[in-house]
């Protein structure tokens, strides 16, 4: 009866038992690196655009296996301004999984938006920020940064933008999205009291001929109620995500930041 | 007697086979630091009203060993900011190095001055080494340590922060690396749980609770000695005591207890 | 045969072998004390449990009952925990019924450290025992490979650490009855705030010779936050493809009931019935 479980903390869990080695072993000779370069710092954010603003969610919690770092450590970040303090940025970018990546990559894409504007006279439009975004994740492919990125703001017409990816790259305009530890708690949510999914109107028809609940575009109060339920709801259920809830709203009049507190066990 | 000088001493061969030379192989992959060896245990720091106060322990360890009694880890920066290291020994004085030559540079950029407006400052320092080990950790030749950085920021506000081998920083009214992670910061946080609490401490009750941590991890941390280091940062620059010694232990309880189960006697 | 069905365990190490993983087993994280007072002893808990990054329980309940005199705080597997415990208690009731004397905190924990060894840890209990018994007050640990331990205060669990500080910073000898409460109540506090795998409210329990108090729910500093928005959805909200009632009296329609010959009855002894 081979042990089942190691009791090796690095092996973390159930153990290979019999002859079943991984077979993903290293090739004759070649020592395999210890180290790991990524960790996981949990975390969740959320992004809602609207008709005419774009609401940027994450809370402030930095973990580290079962303990908090930092009760504070915002994972929102004006992109693209002027000033070092980011006052008349126009663009949000969140960051949520390992925190040195989120950091190095909200530093190269706001360096590349200043010279952006350094060279064209111009701030970089959120459509093209989005595209260079992708294009600088892609970039490390085979050593990816590891993180969920979300990219919040008005597009040329003035309506609220929420461009999600996934570490490589890979990205999508969205009406709304959850990313990090919670998403999955969050999504689904979202997913019916945004775009009223699995919504009908009652009595409007038998089986198949129902109809679905007409979408109809949130106001800027009813997005971050939802917002401070989302997470207050993922807060419960989620060990990762608490101390504090970090929100930035974006509109024509440049950004506005708001900070409430959550669960702190 | 072997008549060839150069097996005198050696391990003979037909008694033990032939040397195995491949560890002096530079084939393969290359070798970095894959393990820290000589470690250093827990650093911890808490920011009160006017600056901030850290302390760790003398030890350094080699494995379960308690090596080297007497290895200072904190370590002054232009006479206005604290660097506290843990884990590798070897890493830390490679850093050491480095940084007196970074501060050898600092002083000639502008020798005329004796103000400290132009100079690093912690915050300065912080992200240089936030840098330096991200990049370290991008060519997977990682330093292994978990630095505190104490001193003051741009604003003359205290400022406290740490970075680990990953890169991954962040800041905190009071951080502890290591064992004191989970032994320490609890009670740190009952002090200064927010900045505004950590704004209502005087230096005293800093030092107090310095010390008070520094002796629960001497009491339950098996890698931990009773002589320790503590600095005090102030806008007039760093008090550093390195050769303090835990005082007023109580092992009191130790008297009453009689086994581990069933006896009596 | 008494004891655990093996049964299946040479398809489940094929299977797992094959890179089927296990199952996922509800774990309370926890964060576990003890302490004794002059007169008796505190026993808390947290109210956690989790099943990886996720809280599966915001209210469970970890102090155990083994007897009116002796209890347990219970940390590792939630399943292991519960079921070792109440094993245990059913011995310990019979032992005493037999001997006729009341049970004792030692033989509750040699019977749990015997029976833990035998498991060689793969049953994950990781207990904090605590009672009052003839012989006096009595508080150990035992790990779930069978080892134990004697102290006037002990932490365990994924919170053991930070439960720890508070009794190595604020702890003295001949506490009365209030103090160790409240010192109890703030280790377990330590591990809700510092420690991910801890969090809800404090269960807390004081023995003593004369009896046993359970105060469920101590403190309770994490209330849920009222929602801003209410979430009811308007009758019909949810989309049915086709509906079908089925009457209580048309049941006979789906199930067929068939009288048995007594010949036919299935096991070899006729069914006794109470007339």
């Amino acid at each position: 009866m081979a042990a089942m479980f190691s009791q090796n903390p690095l092996m973390n869990g159930p153990n290979y038992s019999f002859n079943d080695a991984p077979r993903t072993a290293a090739p004759e000779g070649a020592r395999q690196h210890r180290f790991d370069p990524y960790t996981d710092n949990g975390g969740s954010t959320l992004a809602i655009a609207g008709a005419d603003f774009a609401i940027m969610a994450g809370d402030t919690r930095l973990t580290s296996g079962y303990s908090i770092n930092s009760r504070y450590h915002p994972k929102l970040f004006k992109i693209g301004g002027t000033t070092a303090d980011q006052k008349d940025a126009t663009i949000v970018l969140s960051v949520v999984g390992f925190a040195a990546d989120g950091e190095a990559l909200k530093e190269r894409l706001d360096a590349i938006c200043k010279m952006y504007r350094y060279r064209h006279g111009k701030p970089m439009s959120v459509k093209a920020c989005a595209q260079r975004l992708s294009t600088i994740l892609y970039q490390k492919r085979f050593f990816p940064y590891y993180v969920y990125a979300i990219l919040g703001g008005l597009d040329e017409e003035g309506k609220g933008a929420v461009y999600s990816y996934d570490p490589v790259g890979s990205y999508e305009r969205e009406q709304c999205r959850a990313g990090g530890a919670a998403a999955s708690l969050i999504m689904p949510f979202l997913d019916n009291q945004v775009n009223f999914k699995n919504q009908y109107e009652p009595g409007s028809g038998v089986g198949h001929a129902l109809q679905e609940r007409e979408r109809k575009p949130l106001t800027r109060s009813e997005g971050e109620i939802l917002v401070k339920d989302a997470f207050d709801g993922a807060v419960e259920r989620h060990i990762e995500v608490g101390d504090g809830l970090q929100m930035m709203v974006i509109t024509k009049d440049g950004i506005e930041e708001v900070l409430l507190p959550l669960k702190k066990d | 007697m072997d008549h060839r000088p150069q097996a005198w001493g050696r391990p003979r061969d037909d008694v033990y086979g032939a040397y195995d030379h491949s560890y002096l192989q530079n084939s393969g992959p290359r070798q970095a630091t894959q393990a820290p060896i000589v470690t250093g245990t827990s650093v911890i720091a808490i920011k009160y009203k006017n600056g901030v106060v850290m302390a760790a322990d003398n030890l350094a360890s080699y494995g379960s060993l308690a090596r080297f009694p007497d290895v200072k880890r904190l370590r002054v920066f232009l006479d206005s900011s604290v660097i506290g290291f843990s884990g590798d020994v070897s890493d830390m004085q490679f850093l050491d190095r480095h940084l007196t030559e970074l501060s050898i540079d600092e002083a000639y950029e502008d020798p005329s001055s004796d103000s400290k407006a132009g100079q690093l400052n912690a915050a300065n320092l912080h992200k240089y080494l936030q840098k330096l080990l991200y990049k370290r950790r991008n060519d997977f030749d990682p330093l292994w340590n978990q630095l505190l950085i104490a001193g003051f920021d741009g604003d003359s506000k205290p400022y406290l922060a740490s970075v680990d081998l990953r890169g991954t920083s962040f800041t905190s009214p009071s951080l502890a690396t290591g064992f004191g992670s989970a032994l320490a910061q609890p009670i740190m946080r009952r002090y200064a749980a927010t900045e505004e609490d950590a704004a209502k401490l005087s230096r005293e009750e800093a030092v107090e609770v310095i010390k008070e941590c520094m002796k629960v991890l001497y009491y339950r941390d098996a890698r931990s000695l009773d002589r320790y280091s503590i600095a005090v940062v102030t806008k007039e620059g760093v008090e550093l005591k390195e050769d303090e010694q835990l005082e007023k232990q109580s092992w009191a309880f130790a008297e009453q207890i009689k086994g581990y189960g069933t006896q009596t006697v | 045969m008494p004891g655990f069905d093996f049964s299946n365990y040479n398809r489940n190490a094929a299977l797992h072998a094959r890179g089927v993983p296990l199952p996922k087993a509800t774990s309370t994280g926890t964060t576990i004390v003890g302490c004794i007072f002059d007169g008796g002893v505190v026993i808390a808990a947290d109210t956690r449990a989790t099943s990886g990054p996720i809280v599966a329980d915001k209210n469970c309940e970890k102090l155990h009952f083994i007897s009116p005199n002796i209890w347990c705080a219970g940390a590792g597997t939630a399943a292991d925990t519960e079921f070792t415990t109440a094993l245990i208690s059913s011995q310990l009731e019979l032992h005493s019924l037999s001997t006729g004397r009341k049970p004792r905190v030692v033989t509750c924990m040699t019977l749990l450290k015997q029976h833990l060894f035998r498991y060689q840890g793969h049953i994950g209990a990781y207990l904090v025992v605590a009672g009052v018994d003839p012989t006096g007050t009595h508080l150990f640990t035992v790990h779930a490979h069978g080892s134990t331990d004697k102290l006037p205060y002990v932490t365990m669990g994924s919170g053991s650490l930070a439960a720890m500080s508070v009794f190595e910073t604020q702890w003295k000898p001949q506490l009365t009855k209030e103090e160790a409460m409240k010192l109890c109540s703030q280790a377990i506090e330590a591990g809700i705030w510092n420690d991910l795998g801890s969090g809800s409210n404090v269960d807390l329990a004081v023995i003593t010779a004369d009896k046993t108090t359970l105060h469920r729910g101590f403190v309770k500093p994490n209330e849920r936050t009222q929602k801003l928005k209410s979430y009811v959805f308007r009758r019909g909200t949810t989309a049915v493809l086709n509906e079908k009632v089925i009457k209580k009296e048309e049941i006979g329609n789906y199930v067929s009931v068939e009288e048995l010959a007594e010949e036919q009855l299935p096991g070899g002894d006729k069914m006794e019935l109470d007339t």
